[in-house]
């Protein structure tokens, strides 16, 4: 007697919102079965993988990240760089330096940036504020108004800010607006209908449920994404069928595991080598819990988890 | 196939005489169908209807028990396909792979490699626990019982991975104490291994060229009552190996169909050999959906900080807060006269406030109380972080060690400034940052 294999269908699937513009686009989500399953319904559209650069350059990289982009100076030249990497699918521009307890770069010193990078390539783009609430509010609308026509996604609003944030990026500015909320169903649900109140398609929302490094919290990231796409799924949950974007390399690259130098831990061994280990590992979760793009950084992590989805449509 | 509450209650004496607990036979029926209670606590049942409820409530998916002694592990066990449903309880072990075509110098390299990885994270031993001897074609039985000695001297549980019963005796006859597992058996050759098996009283792994003949074989070796299984669900690729661990588990629990309710074996080297950043992805994948055994090339650093790190948040329980021993952590190389922190032992606000203390590079101690696993505002709503636990604490723990008496807060708490202060003479207490990302900044100032 062979194996009776049940189908496990469902009725409802995870929206698609494509970012870009031209013949340079990515479309995220649009599947109907948990990541991967395509044993239950072949995949539409495999999740992406996008590559990460920042308004500070080089500082802080780690050395296999800054040996691939040597000789790239400018902003633009970086960027030009990171589009080539081998798996990117999209680029993603963190203006990290804006945070006040960081660099404090000011609003127009970053539009600067962003407007370097967009002209350098023509890629699908993603930007990230500086994740403080107030210098987001009014650094994100700017970049949603100087972008515009190119339908970039939008990193992120959260409860905070999302009037400010979701009305220019989504409404105003008409570009993808991304909606942050902190590792819970409930708040991502929540933000997602509030962002929707303001007259914000659905359509035009991609969640950013919240990350952690493994072993950093993690199982509130798998529960929460398990959740989000079981409701999604089986009860057709509408306010959480945006699809899910996680940024990895900003969470991984905050680890001692992966930053602390071979000198300082020398039983650990290459500190390149363990900061790809985190960011692959954590990515591979991610994905396998529900996230339809990661956000990466180092070319060999790029590489690695754009061949495993490869691998597993 | 499970059975309901009345299905059950119409194989009990029906007399209510209360001897199992329960006010009546109907109501111990629900909690058994529920799995509150066990069928044996009625001493009345018969044996008929014993063994069909025994058969009926057990499982959907079996655990199975492998090594000997601190080597011990179990695997399988599991009720739910996602964690918050209930909890998972075997967590997925993983093995680094020694072949028989490896030259001397190979295999001594890899000896030497695997007990490199040894550390503690949260009260809990990090090593790689099991070791892979796979047996290659055209091996003989003496150049395999070598290369198994060898393995054996690292005093991990082995796997063997070996389909030719004569080997696989001989091999056994050096370390089945130990308690390791057989994997080799597959539709040709059942019959044979699973005797090896039994003879050794080891644990045997079952492999099929696809899911029908591996269900099958499974079916066969259970007719002829070994149900000491694993069953390696290795594919020719990795969406087919994947696409086989899911339907399997999936199988046993959601549609329980008891003949895949074993434990896996996920071999990456075969999926992905020679890239070691793939099978440390696929690693986490197969933590992540159901791998049991996962075999990789090697275990570094590397792989194992981040490696182990999901698996110890992935296997934790739900309803049970990771929690931290609370004490003193001295970060940045503090001495007795650094700065003192407090805050609670809930597990991840430890990792958050020591990152961010570490990151500051200000030497200071921090000092964690027993606050029940608990975050800041919880621990302090139920009163297991109050002014009269953080001062008694830092009187019992803290005073004899350290020298400096300014305690810093967590923000969340600082209504508790007063109260501490009152009940702790000669220290100073300040109000630290509502967030932990704000302590680098908060640190800096201060020392300013």
């Amino acid at each position: 007697m062979p194996f009776n294999q049940k189908p496990h269908k469902f009725n409802a699937k995870i929206n698609t919102v494509t970012i870009g513009s031209g013949d340079k686009t990515v479309t995220l989500g649009g599947d109907c079965t948990f990541p991967f399953y395509t044993f239950d319904a072949p995949s539409e559209n495999s999740p992406k993988v996008g590559v990460e650069i920042s308004d500070m350059g080089m500082e802080g990289m780690s050395a296999g990240i800054s040996a691939y982009y040597e000789g790239a100076t400018t902003m633009a030249e970086i960027a030009k760089k990171a589009v080539e990497m081998e798996g990117a699918d999209f680029l993603v521009l963190s203006l990290e330096g804006g945070d006040p307890n960081g660099a404090d770069k000011s609003v127009d010193e970053l539009i600067s940036v962003v407007k370097e990078v967009a002209d350098a390539v023509d890629f699908p783009l993603v930007v990230e504020g500086c994740k403080n609430v107030e210098k987001d509010a009014e650094l994100l609308p700017k970049v949603a108004d100087v972008l515009q026509g190119r339908n970039v996604l939008i990193l992120s609003e959260k409860e905070e800010n999302y009037k400010a944030i979701g009305a220019a990026a989504g409404l105003a500015y008409n570009q993808i607006v991304g909606a942050e909320s902190a590792v819970d169903i409930n708040l991502a649900k929540q933000l997602n209908v509030i962002t929707t109140q303001l007259g914000v398609k659905p359509e035009k929302i991609v969640m950013n449920i919240g990350s952690a490094a493994a072993g950093y919290g993690y199982e509130y990231v798998v529960s929460t994404m398990d959740r989000i796409k079981g409701a999604a799924l089986s009860q057709n949950d509408a306010m959480l069928q945006m699809p899910i974007i996680t940024p990895v390399s900003s969470e991984t690259y905050g680890v001692k595991e992966a930053t602390a130098s071979e000198a300082d831990m020398p039983e650990w061994g290459s500190q390149d080598d363990r900061a790809v280990g985190m960011e692959v590992i954590t990515a591979a979760a991610d994905l396998a819990a529900g996230s339809d793009a990661v956000i990466l950084r180092h070319p060999q992590s790029v590489k690695t988890i754009a061949k495993m989805i490869k691998e597993l449509v | 196939m499970a059975l309901n509450g009345i299905q059950i209650f119409k194989m009990t004496p029906k007399k209510n005489c209360k001897e199992c607990g329960c006010p009546t036979c109907m109501a111990f029926s629900m909690k058994v169908a529920q799995g509150a209670m066990d069928i044996s606590a009625c001493p009345h049942m018969s044996q008929d209807a014993l063994d069909a409820l025994s058969e009926a409530t057990a499982p959907p998916m079996k655990t199975i028990k492998i090594g000997v002694g601190e080597n011990e592990y179990t695997l399988g066990g599991e009720t739910v396909l996602f964690r918050h449903e209930k909890t998972f309880v075997s967590k997925t072990r993983y093995a680094v792979a020694l072949y028989t075509d490896m030259s001397d110098e190979e295999v001594e390299a890899k000896l030497a490699e695997i007990p490199k990885v040894d550390y503690e994270r949260i009260g809990e031993r990090m090593h790689v626990e099991l070791v892979y001897v796979n047996c290659g074609e055209g091996a003989d039985a003496a150049k395999y019982t070598a290369l198994v000695e060898k393995a054996a001297g690292l005093n991990r549980t082995l796997v063997l991975g070996c389909s030719d019963p004569e080997i696989a005796k001989a091999a056994l006859a050096v370390c089945k104490d130990s308690k390791p597992v057989l994997n080799g058996a597959n539709a040709s050759n059942y019959e044979a291994m699973s005797a090896v098996a039994t003879e050794a009283g080891v644990v045997l792994g079952v492999s099929g060229k696809d899911l029908n003949e591996l269900y099958d074989t499974v079916a066969a070796l259970e007719k002829a009552g070994n149900k000491n299984l694993v069953l390696d669900v290795t594919g020719e690729t990795v969406k087919e190996t994947f696409a086989n661990a899911v339907l399997v588990r999936r199988a046993a629990i959601q549609d329980e169909d008891r003949t895949f309710g074993y434990p896996s074996i996920v071999n990456l080297v075969k999926i992905a050999k020679g890239d070691k950043f793939m099978q440390a992805s696929l690693a986490s994948l197969f933590t992540a959906k159901y791998g049991s055994i996962v075999v990789m090339e090697e275990m570094t650093y590397a792989e194992a900080l981040a490696l182990y790190g999901l698996r110890q948040n992935v296997f934790t329980d739900p309803q049970k807060p990771m929690k931290v021993e609370p004490g003193i952590y001295p970060i940045n190389g503090a001495d007795e006269n650094s700065l003192v922190l407090t805050t609670v032992d809930f597990a991840l606000t430890y990792f958050v406030v020591s990152g961010e203390l570490e990151r500051s590079g200000v030497p200071c101690n921090l000092t964690i109380s027993d606050a029940g696993g608990l975050s800041v505002l919880t621990s302090w709503a139920a009163g297991k972080f109050s002014g009269s636990t953080i001062a008694s604490f830092i009187q019992e723990q803290v005073e004899p060690k350290v020298k400096c008496r300014k305690l810093v807060i967590p923000g969340k708490v600082a209504v508790l400034k007063g109260d501490i202060e009152a009940k702790l003479p000669g220290w100073e207490v300040i109000v630290g940052p509502r967030e932990a990302v704000q302590l680098v900044k908060f640190l800096k100032d201060m020392k300013a």
